[in-house]
């Protein structure tokens, strides 16, 4: 009971959610799961616990197990927790023509980890993602929202120090 | 037609495009609802609803011989004729914008720099097929156009092109953006509809076809992103004058997003018919190899499709120059030509280990296989750790046709077209570049 208790939305993001749920006809509340888990995982810590996916099960008047099978199947859903901030480098070839693999090594190197790890201070993940719909601008990487594009070893340094800077 | 330069954002590089059809006053940036309409921005939406009958304006699109720009190329006009209208179930129209074909870039930017293009082509759209829910499916990963378009579909509002009884025509639609959360296969249409009902991205065995069980087991019309964006244009000028536009049954101007090795990577309005020599040198799009280099191989039409050598790209087997077109690149079949795709131009200079990007392809699929079928969960996993190992020495000399082998176990065997689109780049590299798959025997 106290894990149940302990996780609800804000009221502001509980408001989205009543807003999103509206979007799809009646009895199709189940639609809102995918917009819905993104919310969760932001307001939750930037993962979904069994707990959260329960929660949102609940909200959307469905089972649980439908929560679990979805979020193990999108790859944006984290079922375990991250760094602080979490580097998507995409690896898939038009990215690696343009030298994604230097960067990737570059990253291992440099925050001391490897692909699919967290630094011990829980700053940085760094993961390999797949293709990001940016190849012209490659490579690329994803940092939370944003798409940090035409990156070379220098622009890695910078965001790095940005980011450190930041926290 | 002219070019145009961009610097998006500190992170975003130079965008070369040229104007026509859909990129026109892109220049401009224009984001603002009151700047896109002064430009003519939602006439066909006023045209369309005072003037015409969904029925006419199906009709102006089959007459425009517009193609699906997602890949797939079958007749929108067509496409929109089998929607059943006489179920007495409610109809859905939705946009397919979960860009994710390894190489193609252009829906993205066609929504992240005039988001008030689509929403107009989904409202006339929406009106011709009778949809009064419409949604746009956006990749969760460009969180920050959904949130764009979400603003501009706002505007529209505001401005009474959405809504109840829009322009005083009786007809009413809610249009929303539904965010999906990175899955390459939610890109084919039936997957499309089950994440957008909350499920796992599966396609669905065909038939039945979308048009009459879709979305909620209703009548369903799912289209991509360019053409919808397309429609407006297609309403104002007239199908007719859209099918004079490009080359025979390649008709219209077509999005070309170029990455790779080339001088000026981004995103390219296209004629239909334009040679693909004149696309890869000439300084208006392309601007040829990088650093001077020669040119190796091409995949034209995004990932999914046959990679060709520079003899089979430039020319096609008969010596005829190939075009930007679906017939043109399609010349030759699967033993000599490709496809047009997406438009996803991805180009590979000498130095391009063609063995490493078709193993960087397999574990993409492998990745991104849904699992359902096992001829495509097996056939995916084991084509990756075929050429994995090829990679690191440890091949044997029956590997090559082993992959080839695994590609037509895969072939047509598959719910979906996902199992097909696996196989064809590792089997064309093979078909057009054996030998240095051979050469790593030998290491």
């Amino acid at each position: 009971m106290p894990s149940e208790v302990s996780i609800e939305f804000k009221p502001e993001t509980m408001s989205k959610v009543t807003e999103i749920i509206a979007r799809y006809p009646d009895g199709f509340q189940k639609s809102a799961l995918l917009p819905v888990l993104h919310l969760a995982q932001k307001e939750f810590g930037g993962y979904l616990s069994t707990e959260v996916m329960d929660y949102v099960a609940k909200i959307l008047n469905i089972q649980p197990i439908e929560v679990y099978e979805v979020a193990t199947f999108y790859t944006m859903f984290r079922l375990k927790p991250t760094g602080k901030y979490v580097l998507e480098i995409c690896q898939t070839g038009p990215c690696c023509l343009m030298g994604a693999e230097a960067m990737m090594s570059y990253l291992e190197e440099k925050l001391g980890i490897k692909l699919g790890e967290t630094t011990p201070d829980g700053m940085f993940t760094l993961l390999g993602v797949e293709c990001l719909a940016s190849c012209g601008t490659a490579p690329m990487m994803q940092v939370g929202e944003t798409y940090c594009e035409n990156l070379s070893l220098e622009r890695l340094d910078e965001i790095i120090r940005r980011l450190k800077k930041a926290s | 037609m002219r070019l145009q330069f961009y610097v998006l954002s500190d992170y975003n590089p130079k965008l070369i495009m040229t104007t026509h059809i859909l990129l026109k006053d892109i220049e401009n940036d224009i984001f603002s609802f009151q700047e896109y309409q002064l430009r003519g921005g939602y006439a066909s939406v006023e045209k369309a609803l005072r003037g015409m009958s969904p029925d006419d304006v199906i009709e102006e699109v089959k007459k425009s011989g517009l193609r699906g720009r997602g890949g797939a190329s079958f007749p929108t006009g067509m496409k929109w004729s089998f929607l059943d209208r006489k179920s007495g179930k409610p109809r859905y129209l939705v946009c397919n914008a979960d860009e994710s074909e390894p190489g193609t870039f252009k829906d993205r930017y066609l929504m992240e720099m005039i988001p008030h293009r689509l929403i107009e082509g989904m409202i006339v759209s929406s009106y011709a097929l009778g949809s009064h829910k419409s949604y746009i499916y956006i990749r969760g990963e460009l969180m920050w156009i959904a949130k764009k378009l979400e603003a501009a579909i706002q505007e529209a509002y505001q401005h009474g092109y959405l809504g109840e009884n829009i322009l005083g025509s009786g007809f009413s639609m809610d249009l929303y953006v539904h965010l999906g959360a990175g899955a390459y296969i939610c890109g084919e249409e039936t997957a499309l509809l089950e994440s957008l009902e909350g499920k796992r991205g599966n396609p669905r065995l065909k038939p039945p076809f979308s048009a009459t069980v879709g979305l909620y087991g209703c009548p369903t019309v799912v289209n991509n992103v360019e053409s919808l964006a397309s429609v407006p244009w297609i309403v104002n000028n007239g199908g007719e004058a859209y099918s004079k536009i490009g080359i025979g049954r390649s008709t219209g101007t077509k999005l070309i997003s170029a990455c790779g090795h080339i001088n000026n990577p981004g995103v390219y309005e296209i004629e239909m018919g334009l040679p693909v020599e004149e696309f890869l040198y000439s300084s208006d799009y392309c601007g040829g190899i990088k650093d001077g280099k020669a040119l190796k191989a091409v995949i034209p039409g995004g990932s999914s499709v046959p990679i060709l050598p520079k003899e089979l790209i430039l020319r096609t087997a008969a010596g005829a120059p190939r075009l930007m077109s679906y017939e043109s690149l399609m010349e030759g079949g699967f033993e000599t030509g490709s496809m047009l795709g997406s438009g996803g131009f991805i180009v590979m200079d000498e130095s391009t280990c063609i063995v490493r990007n078709t193993w960087n392809f397999s574990r993409f699929y492998h990745h991104e296989s849904c699992g359902q079928c096992s001829p495509c969960r097996e056939g995916t996993g084991w084509l990756e750790k075929v050429l994995h190992r090829l990679l690191h020495g440890q091949g044997k000399q029956k590997d090559i046709d082993l992959l080839v082998d695994i590609t037509k176990k895969m072939e047509g065997k598959t719910i979906c077209s996902f199992g097909d689109a696996a196989g064809w780049p590792i089997a064309s590299a093979v078909r057009h570049f054996r030998r240095e798959f051979e050469a790593f025997l030998t290491k």
